[in-house]
């Protein structure tokens, strides 16, 4: 049964993803005045993709994006089925590790600063992903999910500040200006979409479906601060995911892409004092 | 389903034109015209585009860039010619360097007339290549060899 339900979220989570990225492509558009595409216009981009021919540029290269989807579906799994959140961010990290490789693997200049400007941002947010997990584990005292969301008081209570870095760093994961430095979604240069530039057909469909898993990882990290044993508490969360999620759209519209060095700077300050502060205080109390 | 009608991505190159059509192009992009409303995207990499779209005339210079751009997209892939330029030379067919339209050097699916093409015939244009494109995504699925492609898209 659990095995079955885990499965079942292991499914429904790209749908979800594409889902989301769809809204969010029509409120963006909405915001500059446009009418937009269809809601479900993530899913047809994917599927033309997959009918699309996939231009082979040496044999590692398609292989590295496979393996970093098999490693975004670990970490979903891990994560809804209520694993280790630590193991679930080593993974999630590796994943984009493999995504980099895949990068530098094509030899073209632009999927080369793509994978270097991925790396600078791995450099930025991982430090805040960590604290998240520490300070996790500072109020819950357990790095299992299942436990962290079933203790009486949610973890948001005793980690306002890690919370507050956490979502500033999403804005890397999810790829939303001003951090989408290394693989922006409004690409219309190649050195803006960084390491997909050498990427045809079928793989770049695999990339566009890794991105999915990781819309969910990420608002799973958010759903995770909100949920306490009730189940009220839970129907919280989602809509705290939704607002956070929206907020990202609006930072998206609203701000230009950063330097790198901005970009890695800002992150690094929030990290160290919202995350540490935070965490410090609470060590105080505790 | 020929999703490839749903979500085709574009690549804008401009050859030796006025600026004219160019502009145009990319005013289809604006909140009037909107292309996005059917899932057009301005990609700006040859590698992720479906309709290759040209304005202006080919010169010596450009041809083997245009060859380049070309070869690089994925089947199945379509070459609109917007304005008049992209379609025989227009008013600079008679220079020393413009070799022609287009058609000198690519297979050419749609001419866009104009000068300069407005966003209306341009959007007109790229919903003629979706048909096309979905003739020629049947004749890819079909497994057949890459001549053979060519030579049932040639009959189109
Ligand atoms: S067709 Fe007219 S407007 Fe278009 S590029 Fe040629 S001269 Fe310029």
């Amino acid at each position: 049964m659990h095995i079955l339900m885990n499965i079942l979220f292991v499914v429904a989570a790209p749908f979800v993803g594409g889902l989301l990225t769809g809204i969010d492509r029509v409120i963006t558009a909405r915001m500059q005045g446009r009418q937009g595409p269809p809601v479900l216009q993530p899913f047809y981009d994917v599927m033309k993709l997959v009918q699309k021919e996939s231009i082979e540029v040496n044999s590692m290269h398609r292989f590295f994006v496979y393996i970093s989807l098999v490693f975004a579906i670990f970490t979903t799994s891990i994560l809804l089925s209520g694993g280790d959140i630590l193991l679930a961010v080593f993974a999630l990290t590796l994943g984009s590790i493999f995504f980099v490789l895949g990068g530098y693997a094509s030899n073209s200049p632009y999927s080369i600063i793509g994978s270097e400007r991925e790396l600078l941002q791995i450099m930025a947010y991982e430090p805040m992903v960590l604290l998240a997990c520490v300070g996790l584990y500072y109020a819950d005292n357990s790095f299992f999910v299942k436990e962290i969301i079933n203790n009486s008081i949610p973890a948001i209570v005793y980690l306002p500040g890690v919370f507050l870095g956490l979502v500033f760093i999403i804005t890397f994961k999810l790829r939303k200006s001003p951090f989408d430095l290394s693989m922006s979604h409004h690409g219309h240069q190649e050195i803006v979409k960084g390491i997909t530039t050498e990427y045809s057909g079928r793989d770049l469909a695999v990339i566009e479906v890794t991105h999915w898993f990781e819309v969910i990882i990420t608002l799973t990290l958010v759903f995770v601060f909100f949920a306490t044993e009730t189940p009220i508490s839970k129907v919280f969360a989602l809509v705290a995911c939704a607002l956070v999620y929206f907020l990202e759209i609006i930072i998206d519209n609203a701000f230009a892409r950063l330097k790198w060095q901005q970009a890695f700077t800002s992150a690094w300050i929030i990290t160290g004092t919202m995350g540490i502060i935070n965490l410090l205080i609470l060590s105080f109390f505790r | 389903m020929k999703f490839v009608t749903k979500s085709p991505w574009i690549l804008h190159y401009d050859g030796t034109s006025c600026n004219g059509c160019d502009i145009e192009v990319l005013a289809c992009l604006t909140p009037l015209y909107d292309v996005e409303r059917f899932g057009i995207i301005n990609t700006g990499n040859p590698k992720h585009a479906d309709i290759l779209l040209i304005t202006g005339s080919v010169n010596e210079q450009n041809i083997p860039v245009v060859k380049q751009l070309y070869d690089q997209m994925a089947e199945p892939k379509v070459v609109v010619a917007i304005g008049i330029c992209a379609t025989s030379g227009g008013i600079f067919a008679e220079c020393y360097n413009v070799v022609g339209g287009v058609d000198k050097v690519l297979p050419v699916d749609v001419y866009v007339p104009g000068c300069a093409a407005r966003p209306e015939s341009i959007i007109d244009g790229v919903v003629k290549a979706l048909d096309i494109l979905a003739q020629k995504q049947k004749y890819a699925r079909k497994k057949t060899g890459k001549n053979r492609i060519n030579q049932e898209t040639a009959k189109i």
